[in-house]
């Protein structure tokens, strides 16, 4: 293991961005990933580690005009815990609700999450499917400065995300869904507790008399990112949810997705599981 | 020269201070540095819950923690708890229904269902199943521990 060198516990945003300026930063928050990770190896320790834990402007979840501001250092139980996101962005909720243990809700932050980009992380469905964005902040000349960035484009793969090593994740903005919109979260794991996903489902849409609008659908551990599927969401969008169409549905999943076989489950099993689930989740979903 | 902290915090209600490596868990601090070994090394990847200790009154898995990041906080552990009214009310709930086989998880799970307890007063079988989730048990099949817990929890709540 490399040695830390240095050991950073800024308290703004400010001092916390110039830091970054500066190179060679490993940021921790909750810690439950990456204190894992280095342990093990699989993540080195840059020469300064930057502990964010006491920057005041990550923290809160705020209603700002119609977008949802989740600062990065809320943890799973906060978001477990407000009303807001239970009642607003319920697929979030479910999905913190289906996260790891009490004692790794109680650590593990929402930043940390995005950033760690598993194709399995349990908050990044969800946010997909509500056309998340990320706030990225830097500080390249004396400002401080921030740009937002689409879910979708943040993710690169396992791992591997647009942030640069001089930016700090701020928060997630998440756009309020339209009124009525409903949706299920559905993790398929062998146990309820501390299971990573073999699979995960965010579904929802708003009911219009007979047909479904606003439908939106992501997929986890099925690609090397979670993904959207705006093929499966074309197929379902202003359409009556019948036997015929969440056929099709399933048909179109089955062509978005690209599963691998790893200790989890196999290919085979992880389309077979997208196809019955995602059926069940948006009947489910219909009987809203 | 790796980075070393200086660090203060409050550890079952008596000020410490003390100067740890920036690489170090909390969980190494507390059995390696300060001798509290109740708090148990299980997995070290948070799967277990053996490493279950209080900060800032909820819990966490001290294996998953960094020792510098205890920094201003308020640790409570297996130690804090035993000595409280509702550590030996769990202490006598696990000895009266059996929950104590080998011992190695009881520490973690007395701490969780602590915690589990002061959150849900009278939690019922379903509440304290989803609250015990992250502790692992290789001995009872989890039957008397969620007996052991719920009696303490109807107790709590009779108070």
């Amino acid at each position: 293991m490399a040695d830390i060198e240095r050991y950073k516990t800024p308290t703004s945003l400010a001092e916390a961005t110039e830091i970054l300026r500066a190179g060679n930063v490993t940021v921790l928050a909750g810690g439950t990933d990456l204190l894992p990770q280095t342990q093990a190896g699989r993540v080195h320790f840059q020469p300064t580690l930057m502990n964010v834990r006491r920057v005041p402007e990550l923290q809160g979840i705020a209603e700002e005009g119609a977008v949802v501001r989740i600062g990065a250092l809320v943890t799973i139980t906060e978001l477990l815990e407000s009303a807001l996101v239970r009642g607003r962005l319920g697929i979030l909720w479910q999905a913190c609700d289906h996260f790891a243990s009490d004692q790794i809700r109680n650590a593990a932050t929402v930043g940390g999450n995005l950033c760690n980009a598993s194709p399995a992380g349990d908050t990044l469905v969800p946010l997909l499917a509500l056309d998340a964005r990320v706030v990225l902040a830097a500080k390249p000349d004396g400002a401080v400065q921030t740009r937002r960035v689409p879910l979708a484009e943040f993710l690169l793969g396992p791992g591997r995300t647009c942030r640069a090593p001089t930016e700090l994740l701020a928060a997630v903005e998440v756009p309020l869904p339209p009124a009525g919109f409903a949706g299920e979260f559905y993790k398929h794991g062998t146990r309820p507790g501390l299971d990573i996903a073999a699979i995960s489902i965010a579904a929802g849409a708003r009911r219009d008399g007979a047909v479904l609008r606003d439908v939106r659908i992501a997929f986890g551990a099925v690609a090397p990112t979670v993904i959207r599927a705006p093929r499966t969401e074309a197929v379902l969008e202003g359409r009556a949810p019948d036997a015929a169409t969440l056929a099709a549905a399933v048909h179109a999943a089955l062509g978005e997705i690209q599963p691998i076989s790893d200790v989890r489950a196999s290919d085979w099993y992880r389309r077979e599981l997208i196809g019955n689930i995602l059926k069940r989740v948006l009947t489910h979903a219909c009987q809203m | 020269m790796p980075a070393k902290c200086d660090i203060a915090f409050s550890l079952n209600g008596v000020k410490r201070e003390l100067t740890v490596p920036a690489g170090m868990s909390a969980l190494e601090m507390l059995r390696d540095r300060l001798g509290l070994t109740g708090t148990k090394y299980g997995c070290g990847e948070g799967e277990c819950g053996a490493c279950t200790i209080l900060v800032d009154g909820s819990t966490v898995n001290s294996c998953l923690m960094f020792a510098a990041d205890c920094d201003g906080r308020e640790l409570v552990t297996i130690e804090g708890v035993a000595v409280s009214a509702a550590g030996e009310r769990l202490r006598d709930a696990f000895v009266a229904n059996g929950a104590v086989q080998c011992g190695f998880c009881t520490p973690g799970l007395m701490v969780q269902a602590s915690h589990l307890i002061e959150r849900h007063p009278g939690a019922d079988e379903a509440t304290i199943r989803r609250g015990i989730e992250g502790n692992l048990c290789r001995c009872t099949g989890y039957r008397k521990i969620i007996d052991a817990v719920a009696a303490a929890a109807k107790e709590k709540s009779h108070e």
